[in-house]
């Protein structure tokens, strides 16, 4: 596995496109570091852009990984590994490229910017871990999609869609069931729909990390209630690791049966 | 060496392999052939365990391939397309494979012998189509297995190359290996291939030398006689 990786690894950091990701990251920080004299809002900035943007790059090149290197799984498969191992190899070949575009794309503006020495070091922290699980999860949806479709298009389109549904239809429908339940207590339902989906879930942990949940209004009251104790803290870290867990079980699951 | 009895495959709804029975024991050149849809892919790609068979047993060396990749050392396999990482250099994948089988490989006879030194340090998706199967013959005949595949060798060679490719397989079976191949080229199987394998809608139809096959259709050459085979399941 560790074979397979270094060599996809390697792959990945000389093409282009990781390039443009890490400097993409890179203006982005530095934009909005130096040229605004609000650091929290900054934050927020950084925070909405990345919580859309990595999950749809995840997915894009998950995708588009799987299905230009096919030929050569095949050329792989024939050889004496495992098959799991080729897999998993290749998708933590992409799903850490990207991580390092973003943790260091990210990362150096924020040093140049001396966050070693502010208090919002942590805040930074959290942005980063949050945007590295985000990567390993959306990848590793990417290629559970890819395993189940051998028509490209199809792959494609699904994985969108479902990049689609977890960024913006499923607020909606969130949104829409509270307002059609307002009569009900809500708490433990708005608390549950957060944990599902990874993305809310890593908007909401940077939030109430910057101390905005006053923002929220009462659902900031029950959210910082829940997710700002360490209970809270631990489970949405536990919540985030099965969202990668499952994928990669049901990856290593669907290889083993698949033909190629 | 390789044994298969009653192998079935489906796609889908789609019988591909109906019952296969083939038994590959003494050294030499065996050409899998038959028209497109026949299952010669699929044979090959069971063989390899990259096809999960439905039905029937296939032992390589005398060991049951499933759930087993461990007997995938004993066998080289050249893949019919060849498309590699896009910004690995052909050193890089030669040491990718060779670290891929834990074995060292004699890469650098064969890369002499197909002039591919000045692309050593390219980048692969710089190389043209010749060339990247260049690539794909030395990856494929570095190791020392005793069984080797070859899924239509000849695609996108030059004349020298292919002169270059007849011999290395001659050297091989000369080592006494088992040399799987399919081809569509006619005249590179008949001077190539000891034994025919015929397959025909999922089933072997016709086994034996070419030879036999010119007496049991009473054809002139070897491309008539395989034309033969066709024309006759069609009456």
């Amino acid at each position: 596995m560790f074979k397979i990786l270094k060599y996809s690894f390697f792959d990945l950091i000389r093409s282009r496109w990781s390039y443009v990701y890490l400097l993409f990251y890179l203006l982005l920080g530095c934009v909005l570091l130096f040229l605004n004299n609000d650091l929290s809002k900054a934050v927020i900035t950084l925070m909405n852009v990345i919580i859309i943007l990595i999950p749809l790059i995840g997915t894009i090149f998950g995708v588009m990984y799987y299905y230009n290197s096919k030929e050569f799984t095949e050329l792989l498969l024939a050889q004496p590994i495992k098959r799991s191992s080729i897999f998993i190899g290749q998708y933590l070949g992409v799903a850490l490229s990207l991580s390092m575009s973003l943790i260091i794309g990210l990362g150096i503006p924020f040093i140049l910017y001396g966050l070693f020495q502010s208090n919002e070091i942590w805040d930074f922290v959290l942005l980063l871990v949050t945007g590295t699980f985000l990567t390993l999860i959306f990848t590793a949806i990417a290629f559970n999609i890819a395993l189940y479709n051998e028509n490209k298009i199809k792959g494609f389109s699904y994985s969108i869609l479902f990049w689609l549904f977890m960024a913006v239809i499923y607020d909606g429908l969130f949104l829409m069931s509270l307002i059609a339940f307002q009569s009900y207590p809500l708490d433990s339902f708005s608390i549950g729909a957060t944990l599902f989906n990874p993305i809310d879930l890593s908007r909401i942990l940077i939030i109430l990390k910057l101390d905005i949940s006053a923002l929220l209004g009462y659902t900031g009251a029950v959210f910082q209630k829940f997710f700002g104790t360490s209970f809270g803290l631990l489970v949405s870290i536990a919540a985030l690791s099965l969202w990668v867990i499952v994928p990669l079980l049901n990856m290593y699951r669907k290889c083993r049966k698949k033909d190629f | 060496m390789i044994s298969i009895e009653q192998l079935h495959k489906k796609f889908g709804k789609n019988p591909v392999l109906k019952g296969i029975d083939l038994n590959i024991s003494q050294k030499g050149i065996v050409a899998i052939l038959g028209p497109n849809g026949s299952g010669k892919t699929t044979l090959i790609k069971s063989i390899l365990g990259m096809v999960i068979p439905d039905k029937g047993t296939l032992l390589v060396a005398n060991v049951p391939i499933n759930k087993n990749w461990k007997y995938r050392d004993q066998i080289d396999y050249l893949p019919q397309i060849a498309n590699f990482p896009a910004n690995l250099t052909v050193k890089e994948l030669i040491r990718m494979i060779k670290d891929v089988r834990n074995r060292p490989g004699e890469d650098k006879r064969l890369i002499k012998l197909f002039k591919l030194e000045p692309f050593l340090s390219k980048k692969l998706n710089t190389l043209s189509g010749g060339t990247k199967q260049k690539v794909n013959i030395v990856l494929t005949l570095m190791f020392d297995s005793p069984i080797i595949i070859l899924d239509e060798p000849t695609t996108g060679l030059d004349p020298i190359a292919l002169i270059h490719l007849k011999e290395l397989i001659k050297e091989e079976k000369a080592k006494g290996k088992i040399i799987l191949m399919t081809s569509h080229i006619m005249s590179f199987v008949e001077e190539m291939a000891d034994e025919i394998v015929f397959l025909l809608e999922g089933k072997v139809y016709f086994k034996g030398n070419i030879e036999a096959l010119k007496k049991q259709t009473e054809a002139p050459n070897f491309e008539y006689a395989i034309a033969n085979l066709l024309i006759q399941e069609d009456v």
